[in-house]
């Protein structure tokens, strides 16, 4: 049994009459990679944010390290931070940056020399120390905040959609670098972001937060093969999940005038019936040689082709309804055509229709 | 719009007008005719009549403007006169004192209401109020409060510190303290305003980030957030100093100079030579100086304003 | 699942000492700022055996609205002595004129400015603007000059010129930075329509202004209403605005002092820019706001 970090407990926040986290209950495992993923409203900021003790909950309890930290201010909770816009001194140095908060706590000189290298020999800002946030690009900057966070040699760190500031390679880059220091360190890391490849590409467990609640959380493997409701499935997944309204009876979906046999699929509840939705992704769908041996085959009509140069996607339409499917780069078709495409039950997911839990 | 689009612009009216080329000077003719009392007013009042004061201040004007160029001789007689001496060094007190005075306060008005408190629009709204009033209005009302019969100093020994004197605008040495209460009176809330608006500006992310190094709340206002206003502080500062050098109505309504002459300033000099007492050649070289002293102020916010951003 | 200990929002005290400390000190300073207008009132709602028997702080035992009617159809300034009524209709009829015109030609000057750029326009602009620090008192006497040449000095008009040549400077950036910051894409489309200059700002730019022109009005209403020293010098006793009047009225050391009426009339002259302050609130920060960026 792993050793918990940080554990958040039946945490509510409302401000006024809007209710923003609904009884919240989490355990973050020592020097796990925890993301918070959500689109924005959801709740993930703010929950960082009371970990943090930036924000005060209405109710509940949060423990880092095994300590009630619930009323304690954020520079005694054993946190560093990383934010958005960084939130660096702008008048002071890098090194006055790194330093200003060991100062004021008294740290004494050689104890604050000695983590500033540290910081800056992890982080290869070496060269920067004497110069000013204004001198530095975005992603120095980032470096700069995450010393900041790394001086304080505290056993956890929080990170408030870091990269989203930054255009889309150097994100690509410092997405590495933060995977490795992570590597290097093993801190426990607590991130938030609204970006599902950061999440699926940093994170050993994700979160995916609807509303102030957490709809699943699991490992990114576990997120992307068996997503526990609807509204995850139709999050993780680019492009997104294809859902298509049916009826399941006696283990066969039935969507308009096509059966789909679901043998192999691992039910949750081996009795269910009902209206369901079935969601497959564009990436499983069979074509060419594939589906010759899939439990389902149908030809569609191509609608529209999208060339992404690594991909194909293409639009079709099955049982009256949308249908994306993901072929080969090099796959040649055309608007009009046919297609001949296969599915396989075990890849697909099926929701209760109401509900949309995973059946 | 930037010059390559006016071109653009201009480029593109001449492809759609394609018989007769307008005369450059017609172009833009009803912008050029609309313009007229700007640049009317800016060449003839401004240049044009600074330019006027600051020849004539070198004759010997009367009662009317003559061109009778007496060299420096006014101004000799300028310097030489106790009443501006002691107007510039009325300035000079006055103004430095309002400087510091009004900058400290502002800043912490605007720090404690930055706070989100409650109230805080009842409080800026009483704190900027005194804005909307005339000076004249504020120097009559301090003057009434500042009696010696009736004021503070009749209230203290009414409550029983019988040998209390608080007697300011009758004091030639400390007037114009009188005069600066009721100057910062009038003019903190402005300037308590444009700093609140300056520190609302900064990056929310800065005190979350302070809240996590664990550095203290007015802590943080003077090493991080004030050396973060710097433009804001500089703005205030032109503003504040413009408003010292025009100081005149405050002085005219609260006491009339006095007493004798002990709260002069320059603007009063200024207009009790040009008006009253027909001296227009003291009065053409006193503005002169005033104008001196305004540039003085300026050249140094230039520097600051223009100077940094070419080194930057 | 909840141990002991803390839980939920922690538990504020209201009275912290630094509460106090803050609430305390704002109480504090707000009551010096109070204080004047408070003694105002006061003051002018006395009788004067009162005001003798008193000082400034004590609250009227028997209000009476005396001082009022005095200061405002009694009061003597020079021969006349029909109160303050007089000043508050010059002031009133300085005021209006004044305020159309300067907003009038500095917005179509603004408008000029931001659209419509012709080579020497922001030359100019840049001399209007470094004029607007040049102190009054060395454009005083050459303005004399001008207004006497063309027969208005001493009258209302001429102080009406005068009050539209200094607000100028700032109500021309004021409106050359609003139009500015309108998206260039709705002037090029009425181009392309083939509107002319005066054809956008009245049918484009001036609907979609509203808010910069209060700014503007505040600001100049309560300039020119608070104005004193173009007052003084460019009227003559019988157009004197309120303001000139008051301290007239208030400083001419003819007998008694009649402190109440004093009071009164100081509190009606800062009677309408102090309505039109609580009126428009956040308007009114915004527009000195304004005029305070300047360069």
């Amino acid at each position: 049994m792993q050793e918990v970090s940080v554990s958040v407990r039946k945490l509510d926040l409302s401000f006024g009459a809007v209710t923003v986290l609904r009884q919240l209950d989490i355990d973050v495992h020592d020097g796990e990679f925890l993301v918070l993923l959500g689109s924005s409203g959801c709740g993930k900021s703010t929950l960082l944010n009371c970990i943090a003790g930036l924000l005060e909950a209405s109710d509940g309890q949060i423990f880092i390290k095994g300590k009630n930290v619930t009323w304690a201010e954020p520079s005694e909770r054993g946190i560093g931070m990383v934010f958005q816009s960084y939130a660096l001194y702008p008048q002071m140095t890098v090194e006055g940056n790194l330093s200003f908060g060991l100062k004021n706590a008294r740290v004494p000189k050689a104890e604050i020399k000695k983590r500033i290298d540290y910081a800056a020999q992890v982080l290869q800002i070496e060269p920067l120390l004497k110069r000013k946030p204004g001198a530095l690009s975005g992603g120095q900057r980032q470096r700069v905040a995450i010393g900041r966070a790394l001086v304080r040699d505290v056993d956890v760190f929080l990170f408030d959609e870091p990269l989203s500031n930054l255009d889309a390679k150097l994100r690509a880059d410092l997405r590495v670098e933060l995977k490795r220091l992570h590597n290097q360190l093993e801190n426990t890391m607590i991130y938030v972001t609204h970006d599902q490849i950061e999440a699926m590409t940093l994170a050993d467990r994700i979160a995916i937060m609807k509303s102030g609640a957490i709809q699943q959380l699991g490992s990114p493997d576990e997120i992307y093969n068996r997503p526990m409701n609807k509204y995850v499935a139709d999050f993780i997944g680019s492009p997104a999940m294809n859902f298509l309204e049916g009826h399941l009876d006696k283990g066969v979906i039935q969507v308009g005038e096509h059966g789909f046999p679901m043998t192999g699929y691992e039910f949750v509840d081996g009795n269910a019936t009902g209206d369901v939705w079935l969601g497959i992704r564009p990436e499983h769908i069979l074509t060419g040689d594939g589906t010759t041996n899939a439990a389902f085959q149908t030809t569609v009509e191509v609608d529209i082709v999208e060339p992404t140069g690594a991909d194909t996607l293409v639009l079709a339409t099955l049982a009256d309804a949308p249908f994306r499917v993901r072929m080969d780069g090099q796959a040649r078709v055309r608007p009009g055509e046919t297609l001949v495409i296969g599915i396989n039950p075990a890849a697909a997911s099926v929701f209760d229709k109401e509900s949309e839990q995973r059946l | 719009m930037s010059d390559e689009q006016t071109n653009a612009d201009r480029a593109i009216a001449d492809a759609a007008a394609p018989q007769r080329k307008p005369i450059k000077w017609l172009r833009y003719l009803p912008a050029k005719i609309a313009s007229i009392p700007m640049i009317l007013t800016a060449m003839v009042v401004f240049v044009g009549g600074s330019v006027w004061t600051i020849v004539h201040s070198f004759t010997k004007s009367r009662l009317l403007p003559k061109l009778d160029f007496v060299g420096l001789q006014q101004y000799e007689r300028l310097w030489g006169t106790k009443r501006w001496l002691v107007s510039v060094e009325n300035l000079a007190i006055f103004g430095i004192c309002s400087l510091i005075f009004t900058l400290i306060i502002a800043f912490v008005l605007a720090a404690m209401l930055d706070r989100k408190i409650r109230f805080e629009d009842a409080f800026r709204t009483i704190f900027l109020y005194p804005f909307a009033l005339s000076f004249i209005v504020t120097g009559l009302v301090w003057q009434w409060i500042l009696n010696p019969d009736f004021g503070i100093q009749k209230v203290m020994q009414g409550v029983g510190w019988e040998s209390f004197t608080f007697d300011p605008l009758n004091n030639p040495d400390i007037v114009i303290f009188g005069v600066l209460i009721a100057a910062l009176w009038q003019g903190t809330g402005l300037i308590m305003c444009i700093m609140l608006a300056g520190m609302r500006g900064i990056d929310e992310d800065i005190w979350k980030a302070t809240r996590v190094d664990g550095i203290s709340t007015w802590k943080t206002y003077v090493v991080v957030i004030i050396p973060m206003m710097k433009p804001v502080f500089i703005t205030s500062l032109v503003l504040i100093a413009a408003g010292i050098v025009k100081v005149y109505d405050l002085v005219v309504a609260q006491t009339s100079g006095g007493p004798g002459i002990a709260s002069e300033v320059p603007a009063k000099y200024v207009y009790d030579k040009m008006f009253l007492s027909q001296n227009l050649g003291q009065g053409f070289a006193a503005s002169t100086m005033m104008l001196v002293m305004v540039i003085i102020i300026l050249v140094p916010y230039a520097y600051l304003q223009y100077g940094g951003r070419q080194r930057g | 699942m909840l141990e002991d200990g803390p839980r939920g929002a922690k538990p504020k005290k209201r009275f912290s000492r630094n509460n106090i400390i803050l609430y305390g000190t704002l109480l504090l300073v707000a009551m010096y700022y109070i204080l004047p207008l408070y003694v105002m009132i006061v003051t002018s709602l006395k009788g004067m055996p009162e005001v003798r028997l008193g000082n400034v702080f004590s609250p009227p035992v028997e209000v009476t609205f005396q001082p009022w009617v005095k200061a405002w159809a009694e009061a003597c300034t020079g021969i006349n002595c029909d109160g303050l009524s007089r000043g508050f209709w010059n002031s009133v009829r300085i005021l209006v004129p004044s305020v159309l015109l300067s907003i009038a030609i500095a917005s179509v000057n603004g408008y000029a400015l931001a659209n419509w750029r012709f080579k020497g326009s922001e030359l100019f602009f840049n001399i209007l603007i470094i004029g607007a620090f040049i102190p009054y008192q060395v454009m005083l006497y050459p303005i004399v000059i001008l207004l006497r040449e063309i027969g208005l000095y001493g009258s209302l008009w001429g102080l009406i010129m005068v009050h539209t040549i200094f607000g100028m400077p700032i109500l021309t950036l004021l409106f050359r930075n609003y139009f500015a910051s309108v998206p260039e894409e709705l002037f090029k489309a009425a181009r392309i329509d083939g509107a002319g200059f005066w054809g956008i700002f009245l049918r484009i730019m001036l609907p979609m202004s509203l808010p910069i022109f209060v700014v503007a009005i505040i600001l100049q209403v309560t300039g020119i209403w608070n104005d004193f020293l173009l007052g003084v010098v460019y009227t003559k006793p019988d157009v004197y605005p309120m303001t000139v009047q008051l301290n007239n009225i208030v400083n001419s050391v003819q007998g008694v002092k009649e402190y109440n009426v004093n009071m009164a009339a100081t509190l009606l002259t800062g009677l309408v820019p102090l309505i039109i302050y609580f009126a428009s609130g956040k308007l009114f920060v915004r527009g000195i706001a304004a005029g305070a960026v300047k360069g």
